[in-house]
């Protein structure tokens, strides 16, 4: 603050008024107090701000750049920060591959391939092909779910609904991404299980010739289950980033459509999906992030059978993440080292994952600047 | 190919505020007139009651009739869609889908109709590239992306997407207020030559734009602030600029007001 004072100062004496940490040619660009140590800080101001005569444009001769100030410091404090953050991930992996290692090697079985996990055993069995399997399929089932409803909500908050109901469902939505996951899970073994075992019965009556409702059960508690309790969880995720993206939509495009004579449906084909595929993408990649990584609700609502098989309404299904809640508890040193690993695995498959979301988020924003 | 399109009564409201009152005013087809008149006079706001994209807006409506050869646009079986493929529009940033190619951009209206055969779409390319002065300048670079072109390319392509559908009637929307003189250049050439094939109605705050272009001129103007906006005259623009019936007109004109 006193920095700027002094700068205000420099104005009514007419001294000087090159900022003292920048070295700008004087007069060039007239600069105010507020928007300098900021990359923006030589933005043209408007006419009103330049005061007469020298005015903070300067005259008189330049000041010499400071060696050490408050621009140093912030930028080392703002370094470290960002050096925080590598070194957390790097401490994590090394972490987990420090205690994998150890359990890896005393596994009896192949740890990619085997479906089983009895890493509490003498010798030790395990493998994480059941638990990835169960981890894919469950999220995916959340995904062909969730993500047709929240676009469809998303476009409806976004261009059908009246103001009012738009802002009062968008807060019950943003509303449902803040209930815990543990209450989504309680709700799914306790309430959402009943509707899914029957609806699950009906598809087992009608379609059992497709391998993913066949089987003659127990069914409820099961892939699906699960699956769709992620959904739910899912859904506010890539129904507000989606619904943001769509209202980003240029007037301009929008107008331009109607009136080449579209229809309102015709007018989000021509001008709002196609501006908004990136986002939704990555918005669906998040929610894919998410279900991936879900613990509680997962090991709270399926059946826990390590297998791999196409049925998904029968009782079973595993995760990576609920498989360690709910082992972590009992397990011994090679039982913890084994879960470790299996936590490296997921960790391996959200981190590529979220690379696959920043590259594309990435990539739309060269593609809007180009736009705009 | 061209119609008459002609104003009775027409009042525009945005919620309960009466942006234009009482317009009537009728447009000979194969012409080109010309709106002018200060900011917030109206005249957009009238422009965009021609092709019925007044009421997009949320609380905006129309009252009046606004005939197209005989027929009213506004009546209530009216399908708003056709209303607006026979009386297309130009605005006045140049808007072109950023995620579509020059051709895409081009056909946009037509596969918006249905148009599906590749021959045929890339028949009405060329012919409303051509059109619109832009063909020598992108036929090498269809598959481009329309945003990369510079700004008076991508007005062309705006208006060569307008007028591949074929409409009867164009509107254009200070068409040119974002574009370097030579470029408006161009696209007042482009007028001369689309006049031989349709109405033109075009909004403009250049009144030597309007001067060169029109054939006809119709000057708007409000009160004051709040006051919703009045036709003041409409004639031929030669007599508009030379000799004014209205003391109004006559003042904006030499710039002593607005």
């Amino acid at each position: 603050m006193a920095d700027r004072h002094s700068r205000s100062a420099d104005v009514s004496t007419g001294g000087p008024g090159v900022t003292s940490s920048h070295a700008r040619p004087a007069g060039a660009t007239a600069s105010t107090g507020v928007l300098d140590g900021q990359p923006g800080g030589n933005a043209p101001v408007p006419p009103d701000f330049r005061i007469n005569g020298g005015g903070l444009g300067g005259g008189g001769s330049l000041p010499r750049r400071k060696g050490f100030g408050a621009e140093s410091m912030f930028r080392g404090l703002t370094l470290a920060a960002g050096t925080m953050v590598l070194v957390i991930i790097v401490a994590i992996t090394v972490f987990l591959i420090a205690k994998a290692v150890p359990a890896l090697r005393a596994d009896d079985a192949n740890f990619l391939t085997e479906t089983d996990w009895f890493a509490n055993d003498s010798p030790p069995r395990f493998g994480i092909a059941a638990l990835a399997f169960g981890t894919v399929v469950s999220a995916v089932i959340a995904l062909v779910v969730a993500v047709p409803i929240a676009l469809g909500i998303a476009l409806y908050l976004s261009h059908y609904a009246h103001q009012r109901i738009a802002t009062t469902l968008g807060f019950l939505i943003d509303l449902l991404a803040a209930v815990p996951s543990v209450v989504f899970g309680l709700w799914g073994v306790i309430v959402f299980v009943e509707p899914v075992r029957d609806f699950s019965v009906w598809l087992n009556k009608y379609f059992s010739w497709i391998p993913l409702f066949g089987g003659d059960g127990p069914f409820g508690r099961s892939l699906m289950l699960g699956g769709l309790v992620l959904a739910i969880m899912v859904l506010p995720i890539i129904t507000s980033l989606s619904r943001e993206v769509f209202m980003q939509t240029p007037t301009a495009n929008e107008e331009a459509a109607l009136a080449l004579g579209s229809t309102k449906w015709e007018m989000i084909r021509t001008a709002v999906l196609p501006y908004g595929r990136p986002g939704v993408i990555a918005s669906v990649m998040l929610g894919l992030g998410r279900a991936l990584g879900e613990t509680i609700a997962l090991a709270m609502t399926l059946g826990f059978i390590n297998e791999i098989s196409p049925n998904i309404i029968k009782n079973g299904g595993n995760t990576i993440a609920a498989n360690i809640a709910n082992g972590f508890g009992e397990a011994g040193e090679i039982g913890r080292g084994a879960l470790i690993a299996s936590g490296l695995v997921l960790f391996t498959i959200t981190l590529v994952v979220n690379m696959i979301a920043r590259a594309i988020i990435y990539r739309r924003r060269e593609f809007t600047e180009s736009a705009a | 190919m061209a119609k008459r399109v002609e104003a009775t009564g027409v009042t525009a409201y945005y919620g309960s505020f009466k942006a234009i009152d009482n317009i009537n005013l009728r447009v000979e087809p194969k012409t080109v007139t010309a709106l002018i008149g200060p900011s917030g006079c109206g005249k957009s706001t009238f422009l965009r009651s021609i092709n019925r994209m007044h009421e997009v807006l949320p609380g905006a409506r129309v009252e009046g009739s606004l005939t197209v050869d005989d027929e009213n646009i506004y009546d209530k079986d009216v399908d708003v869609t056709a209303v607006r493929r026979m009386i297309g529009m130009v605005f006045q940033r140049p808007n072109p889908f950023p995620t579509m190619s020059i051709f895409d951009n081009v056909v946009a209206g037509l596969k918006l109709n249905g148009v599906r055969r590749k021959s045929v779409l890339q028949d009405a390319a060329e012919k409303a590239l051509r059109s619109a002065n832009l063909w020598d300048e992108v036929k090498d670079r269809l598959g481009k992306p329309g945003a990369g072109l510079s700004g008076g390319q991508q007005q062309r392509l705006c208006i060569a997407r307008t007028i591949a559908v074929e409409p009867q009637v164009v509107l254009m929307d200070e068409p040119c207020s974002a574009l370097d003189p030579i470029s408006t250049l161009a696209i007042e050439d482009l007028m001369f030559k689309l006049k031989d094939k349709y109405t033109i109605i075009i909004v403009t705050h250049n009144m030597q734009q309007a001067a060169r272009v029109s054939d006809r001129t119709a000057f708007f103007s409000i009160e004051r602030t709040g006051d919703p906006g009045r036709l003041i005259e409409h004639d031929s623009t030669q007599k508009i600029f030379s000799n004014p019936s209205q003391k109004k007109t006559e003042d904006y004109i030499t710039g002593r007001f607005g």
